[in-house]
């Protein structure tokens, strides 16, 4: 156990620092803490904090120095995450491309498809969106049904995903696809690059409890892409896409981790401002958000640990039940920010604008469900950490 | 930047599971719980002798070995998760501590080594009858007599008390809260073993009626003696991490051999659920233990906050466990033959020592201003 920085990554923290101190400022710094994964709030003005992160050289930190990133150690991706939770500029827009297929293609891409895509997202100049779920398939994702048939020198696509974040404003989508139907069900699925821009790709928001757009529906009707444009074998597209859950329940999940400690403080003031800190019980409540909030940090900094090596604990194992603490913790979170603000918990702005606590409340519902279920993550952790049988599954 | 235990840590933990699972199992542990003021004084010699631990953190120059409050974490986390009957949180945690706390070199040139080798044992007599914890509330009166000083009053819920040889007693004087110490043997003290519900630690009822003490002395008292008490909570927070990891191994274990309905009932989700929220309390637990940890061996501005902030949490997920644990097992596991409430018991004893969890979270509330 050792947090203490050498003095290289004292500089780094220094040189991150200034950057934010010279950066967050105007537009930024009055949007500070704007925006969630699950919503798509001043989008325009988090795409343009995105790019001024690009410019930074800040997006994509861990990448290699060929496709836009800088190379940087675990430890330095972690400062860059404890200063910029700090510091809490808007949240970023791009994430998608960014935490998700960034790092699946790295992991599973080609050459050419790394040297195409990848600059493109560290450049913020290509979004993407995650084509797995679909309407009778979301846990239970091997059955998927959306079908690719080889035409020619094409891959012709046909069927619906749906919940796809942030979908309206993809360039381009990874999209699950059975290529094979006579297959095993998890042996004939393959990961296709498609590009959103064509006639038969029909891209429809769903309006989300909060009341905003952020997720979409999307419908493949001969939708088309090249041969060349799948990711890892065909066939192969399930473990490339377990991979991409991994990730995604890994080291993004920190910066959303650690910016709740200003939820937190945030609920605080509203608890004071309206005189409810004498509450004996809304005091203890208050006293558990923070106590969460920091848990939150410390599980999220012992798996940056666990993914630089060295250590005992399994980072998968530490990114799922990560996952699972949060997102109980901040619904929970959400719940007493309500309590704090009162009976004007219940108001709501023009155009049902909610405030950031409202947005907590409510928002923190989607956390236990996308990127795996709670429930999903307990089975896994079950089955594959403590060696507890397998249900019987009808065969 | 580590946020893991490095390889001589996981090594000392490794060697200290096994040093009590040979040295201290469940029949050692049962033979020491009926006894109340009892403990094996064997084991506490070996400790002593063969692996150094009641000196683990006290500094070198007062005969222990050097290491930080990361170490002494370890060995609690174990002794936590085999439920070992010692003074070792009154000898090697609390009364070093405030020793170290108060700043007396003197009487930390005396008392300490004592302390380090295992041939003193001692503790801190701070509740009373009240059952608070707070120095502001402490009635047992200290008087001048002569070149000393002698104490008049009572304590009570003493961990380890009537087996201490040595008490650090928190008293008032004419000029506020003052700490001292009182040999077991000197005149007019009384020692009365309570019976407690958790049988592996042991609580007493002291009476002093004009009891020769050894003022320490220290610019603040009342400050050092809440040093102490966050450490003691952060200790307290990594023992019961130890139970908490030893329960949910006793579930995982039952799970996978009991059967019903034709199948092991750790196949059955409900089961599978609980169990796999155990772990995710479990490592949460452990990532806030080492957090807090880390900040005691550093003297991070932070302990203040965390200690209080960890004990609560932490004891009310092994609370939680241990109940989750019984309920797994069925039947068996509501008899006194099986283990799984000696760690119940235990949780609930460490929830209530140093003042519950809804104190622990006044206490934060009041430290980040609220
Ligand atoms: C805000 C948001 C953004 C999202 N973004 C995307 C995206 O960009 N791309 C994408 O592909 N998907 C996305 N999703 C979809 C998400 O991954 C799915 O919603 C999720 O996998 C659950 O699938 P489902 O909605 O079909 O629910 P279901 O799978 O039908 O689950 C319903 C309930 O049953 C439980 N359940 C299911 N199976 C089991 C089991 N074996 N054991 C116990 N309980 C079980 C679940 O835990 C849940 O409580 C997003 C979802 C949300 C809410």
């Amino acid at each position: 156990m050792d947090l203490s920085l050498s003095p290289e990554l004292a500089d780094f923290q220094e040189e991150v620092r200034t950057w934010l101190d010279e950066h967050v400022v105007g537009e930024f710094a009055r949007h500070r803490g704007v925006g969630f994964s699950w919503d798509a709030e001043a989008w325009d003005l988090r795409l343009a904090w995105d790019r001024e992160l690009a410019a930074g050289g800040w997006l994509c930190m861990g990448w290699p120095h060929e496709y836009g990133g800088r190379d940087a150690t675990v430890d330095q991706q972690l400062i860059f995450q404890l200063e910029y939770a700090r510091a809490d500029p808007p949240f970023r827009a791009t994430t998608q491309g960014q935490d998700l297929f960034g790092p699946t293609l790295l992991h599973s891409g080609t050459a050419e498809q790394k040297a195409r895509f990848l600059p493109p997202i560290t450049r913020v100049e290509e979004l993407w969106g995650q084509g797995f779920s679909e309407p009778s398939n979301g846990s239970d994702l091997a059955g998927l049904r959306t079908r690719a048939r080889r035409d020619g020198d094409e891959w012709v696509i046909d069927g619906q995903k749906v919940w796809t974040s942030h979908g309206g404003y993809a360039d381009w989508m990874y999209v699950l696809c059975r290529t094979d139907p006579e297959a095993p069900r998890h042996k004939g699925i393959s990961m296709l690059v498609v590009p959103v821009d064509q006639p038969g790709v029909d891209v429809r928001w769903i309006r989300n409890s909060l009341g905003g757009d952020d997720f979409c529906e999307v419908f493949f009707n001969e939708a088309r892409t090249r041969a060349d444009l799948v990711v890892g074998e065909v066939n192969g597209g399930w473990g490339v896409a377990m991979g991409a859950l991994g990730t995604e329940r890994g080291t993004t999940l920190l910066a959303e981790h650690l910016r709740v400690q200003h939820e937190v403080r945030e609920i605080i003031e509203a608890a004071k401002a309206n005189g409810r800190t004498p509450d004996a019980a809304l005091r203890q409540d208050l006293v558990q958000a923070w106590t969460d909030a920091r848990i939150m940090e410390w599980n999220g900094r012992r798996l940056m640990s666990a993914i630089k090596g060295g250590s005992t604990t399994d980072p998968t194992t530490q990114a799922s039940l990560s996952k699972v603490f949060a997102s109980r913790a901040h619904t929970r979170i959400g719940e007493t920010a309500m309590r704090a603000q009162d009976a004007a918990s219940e108001l709501v702005g023009a155009d049902y604008s909610l405030n950031r606590l409202q947005q907590v409340f409510l928002g923190t519902r989607a956390e236990s469900i996308f990127g795996g279920t709670t429930q999903v993550q307990l089975n896994v952790l079950s089955e594959r950490t403590l060696g507890l049988p397998r249900e019987p599954r009808p065969s | 930047m580590d946020f893991a235990l490095n390889a001589e840590q996981t090594t000392l933990q490794g060697v200290l599971r096994e040093f009590l699972s040979e040295r201290a199992g469940e029949t050692a542990v049962r033979a020491q719980m009926a006894e109340p003021a009892g403990f094996d004084r064997q084991l506490w010699k070996r400790m002593g002798a063969e692996q150094g631990l009641q000196g683990l953190a006290v500094p070198e120059e007062y005969g222990g070995a050097g290491f930080t409050f990361v170490e002494l974490g370890i060995v609690l986390e174990e002794m936590g998760r085999a439920l070992t009957v010692s003074p070792f949180l009154a000898s090697a945690v609390m009364a070093p501590q405030l020793f170290l706390a108060l700043g007396d070199t003197e009487a930390c040139e005396r008392w300490l080594p004592g302390l380090a080798s295992g041939d003193t044992v001692a503790t801190v007599a701070l509740a009373e009858d009240s059952g608070s914890w707070e120095s502001g509330e402490v009635r047992l009166a200290a008087r001048r007599e002569g070149e000393g000083w002698v104490l008049d009053g009572h304590k009570s819920f003493v961990v380890d008390g009537a087996a201490a040889d040595l008490v650090l007693v928190v008293a008032r004087a004419e000029d506020g809260i003052g700490v001292f110490a009182v040999e077991s043997s000197a005149e007019g003290l009384d020692r009365t073993p309570l019976p407690t519900m958790d049988q592996t630690r042991k609580l007493a009822r002291l009476t002093f009626g004009g009891t020769p003490a050894t003022r320490l002395v220290s610019t603040d008292a009342a400050a050092a003696v809440e040093r102490m008490l966050d450490l003691t909570r952060i200790a307290l927070a990594a023992d019961a991490l130890g139970g908490s990891g030893r329960v949910l191994d006793m579930s995982v274990e039952y799970a996978k051999v009991r059967e019903q309905f034709g199948r092991p009932i750790g196949s059955f989700q409900a089961i599978k659920h609980m169990c796999a929220n155990m772990l995710v309390e479990l490592e949460s637990s452990r990532s806030a233990v080492y957090y807090a940890l880390w900040a005691a061996a550093t003297g991070h501005e932070d302990t203040s906050v965390v200690a209080p902030m960890v004990k609560a949490h932490c004891v009310d997920a092994y609370l939680s466990a241990a109940g989750d644990n019984i309920q797994i097992h069925g039947g068996i596991g509501f008899t006194w033959e099986h283990p799984a409430h000696l760690y119940l018991k235990r949780a609930k004893s460490s929830q209530a020592l140093l003042g519950g969890s809804d104190l622990h979270r006044r206490i934060v509330a009041e430290r980040i201003g609220i």
